[in-house]
């Protein structure tokens, strides 16, 4: 049978318009052609600024952090999002404290008469940048008694804002991970399978197919819950990268196989066959780098349905645990109805989840394009 | 053609008894095995259980045997129907899942079709009308389709259907007609209840397809005997709809393959999340308590249904398309 195509046929080339055809192309690096191509898409620029910031907001997510990721405040459970005002620079409204009579326990109200000023780069709670510079300064502080909320608590009064930042460290890196493990094993193995035909082609070919043919979710819900439940949070992570790159790298070696496949048909491996090159020199010095810049997009384009899958999986209770901190371990508070109704900032997560897998998307499609630029 | 399906069949037996292998050593993979959770399950009831009642028991499930004897006792017995006992709910296995795979296989195709129906129009629109505004809405909701993961969609449908709609959302009906008879009545509230798993499920897939069918319409526009068909002054409409539109399927046809895990995936998790008596509820269940006899059997399942699914899709592509019956 043909070869199921595992992602989305690349659009025609659009007609280059006339101020683009320039007479360089033959002389600058590939390189530099493709970092042309790739600007023309407007979103994937964007998409890249994007996601830059939000790696460098994991990377200094303590730093900006108004409050400690896991302090619990019994005072605050399921506190709504500060409310922001203005008074010689922005400011939240204070928080009082009143009872209510008829559920007889203390609420909390704005009061936006008092408004509390932020300050930039105060001090706060204390930690250490990077893990190795002991500091006090966060972006933005408030002064004692009060709490800055950006997004809300959770059912611990802990601060979301805090805890998203946290869970992009490790919802941003499972997935990239994930994904070049998955591309290694892939790479290595649709190269071979490409390469050397016959037999071996066949059977590589055959089981690819039947991996491919278990449902992923099911399978990577069941390869997660067989993993310990007592293991500790590193080690968790590394086996569930494992796992979502053990079953992603399938459809990662049947692409690189078609591209390799159709490189060594070529002209120039021919040559390089007929000047009595080994095998390893015609796929370490000709294929490899040859098919270097579309493993890298199919790998890009698989980064977002990693991260999906490490949500997915902790929200379900079987991927990252408490008390490790992952995007889907946040939403995992937001599985009734009921609360996301009552507390609708628990589910402002799930907004970066979106955020970043449309923008890995979009920078996908964007390399896809941009990896063939003599077209 | 025959030759075709015979060999395409014969791949499908082969497929299936991979899986059983992999099913089979999940089953077992859990450190301590299923009996020694029974066991201490028993105990914690306040039974005693005595080293001879332990002997007894694992000489009737076989603890000791090779693993081959146990692979072989678990396959026959899944070919007669007989998945093995559920230590957390005391019953065959069989009987926990025959009606909720009936739900799964319902909800399933029933959002394929959905997908289809709108992937279809929507595709031809899209790679017809190209880059006017339209379109471009069409890519932006594409990109947000694929991007939003399943649970999340249904949980913001069923809050929003919840805050202004007022229907009580979750379930298959609502709490009066649980244990009511057929009626009419029931019948509605059922679809009441169905109309948001189905367009989660299928939203996914309804985007992804509504981009292949855009790019390969895009494709077959631009081949010569479209030109053709236009010089000799046929209708546009039927330029598009007789002519390529139709060579435009093919792909459509193949991707089943690739739309069919989605849609089980996304069945799976759409029911854990609406409450939904499906497969899924089941199975991350099973694996909670680590009930691996009902976990394996439905991983196996379920896999089952994607190669069965897989080959009627080869199978139909060789109908409709001769080069790949007379190719191979």
């Amino acid at each position: 049978m043909t070869t199921i195509p595992t992602s989305i046929a690349p659009e025609p080339k659009r007609a280059t318009p006339p101020e683009l055809v320039e007479s360089d192309v033959g002389t600058i690096p590939q390189w530099r052609l493709m970092v042309r191509r790739f600007r023309q898409s407007k979103l994937a620029v964007i998409s890249v600024f994007i996601l830059i910031i939000l790696y460098l907001c994991a990377l200094f997510a303590t730093f900006l952090s108004p409050n400690q990721y896991n302090a619990q405040d019994p005072n605050r459970k399921f506190a709504a999002p500060s409310s922001w005002t203005w008074s010689g620079g922005p400011a939240i409204c204070a928080e009082r404290q009143y009872l209510d009579r008829q559920a007889l326990e203390f609420k909390y109200k704005a009061d936006c008469g008092h408004p509390v000023g932020i300050h930039f780069f105060g001090e706060g709670f204390k930690y250490k940048l990077f893990g190795v510079i002991p500091t006090r300064r966060h972006l933005m502080t408030v002064g004692q008694g009060q709490k800055l909320l950006i997004w809300g608590a959770d059912r611990e009064g802990r601060d979301i804002f805090s805890r998203s930042l946290e869970g992009a460290r490790v919802s941003l890196t499972v997935g990239l991970l994930g994904v070049a493990i998955g591309t290694a094993i892939g790479a290595t193995i649709g190269t071979i399978s490409g390469y050397f035909r016959g037999r071996v082609d066949t059977a590589l070919q055959r089981f690819i197919e039947i991996i491919l043919s278990i449902p992923t979710l099911p399978l990577w819900l069941t390869l997660a819950a067989v993993l310990p439940r007592d293991m500790s949070v590193t080690k968790r992570y590394l086996l569930i990268t494992i796992i979502l790159s053990l079953v992603g790298w399938a459809a990662l070696a049947r692409q690189v196989r078609g591209k390799v496949l159709s490189y060594s048909s070529s002209d120039y491996i021919a040559a390089a066959r007929a000047a009595g090159s080994s095998s390893k020199r015609i796929i370490f010095t000709h294929l490899i780098p040859n098919s270097t810049s579309h493993i890298i997009a199919t790998a890009m384009l698989a980064v977002p349905a990693t991260i999906i899958a490490e949500t997915s999986l902790s929200f379900l209770g079987v991927g990252m645990l408490p008390p490790a901190v992952s995007w889907g371990v946040l939403l995992s508070d937001a599985q009734q109805v009921s609360t996301v109704e009552q507390y609708p900032w628990l589910l402002i997560p799930a907004a970066l989840v979106v955020l970043a897998v449309v923008c890995f998307q979009l920078v996908g499609d964007g390399m896809r394009d941009a990896v063939d630029p003599y077209a | 053609m025959l030759t075709f399906v015979i060999r395409r069949f014969i791949y499908m037996i082969i497929t299936l008894a991979v899986i059983s292998f992999i099913s089979f050593a999940l089953i077992n993979a859990p450190p301590g095995n299923a009996l020694s959770q029974k066991i201490s399950q028993l105990q914690s009831q306040g039974a005693t259980v005595t080293g001879q009642q332990v002997a007894a028991l694992e000489k009737q499930y076989g603890v000791h045997d090779p693993w081959i004897q146990k692979y072989w006792k678990w396959i026959t017995g899944f070919v007669h129907g007989n998945f093995g006992q559920s230590f957390s709910a005391n019953q065959p296995v069989s009987s926990l899942i025959w009606g909720k795979l009936g739900l799964s296989i319902a909800l399933a195709t029933g959002s394929l079709l959905i997908a289809w129906a709108l992937s279809i129009p929507i595709g031809v629109y899209s790679a017809t009308h190209r880059y006017n505004m339209p379109d471009n809405v069409v890519t932006l909701l594409q990109f947000i389709g694929i991007a939003i993961p399943e649970f999340l969609f249904a949980l913001v449908l069923m809050t929003l259907a919840v805050k202004y709609l007022g229907s009580d959302v979750g379930g298959l009906y609502s709490s009066h007609y649980q244990h009511a008879g057929w009626s009419w009545g029931k019948f509605v509230n059922l679809f009441g209840h169905l109309w948001i798993p189905l367009i989660v499920i299928s939203a996914g897939s309804t985007a992804w397809l509504t981009r292949v069918m855009r790019a390969n319409l895009l494709d077959v526009l631009g081949q010569q005997y479209v030109q053709t068909a236009r010089a000799k002054g046929v209708p546009e409409h039927k330029v598009i709809w007789k002519h390529a539109v139709k060579n435009a399927l093919h792909p459509l046809v193949m991707t089943i393959g690739t739309t069919l895990p989605l849609l089980i995936s996304g069945e799976a998790i759409v029911s854990i999340v609406l409450n939904l008596p499906t497969t899924g509820p089941l199975l991350i269940n099973s694996l909670l308590t680590k009930d691996m006899y009902v976990a394996g059997a439905l991983l196996m399942m379920l896999s089952a249904l994607l190669v069965i699914g897989n080959f009627a899709s080869d199978v139909l592509l060789a109908v409709i398309d001769p080069r790949i019956r007379l190719g191979e």
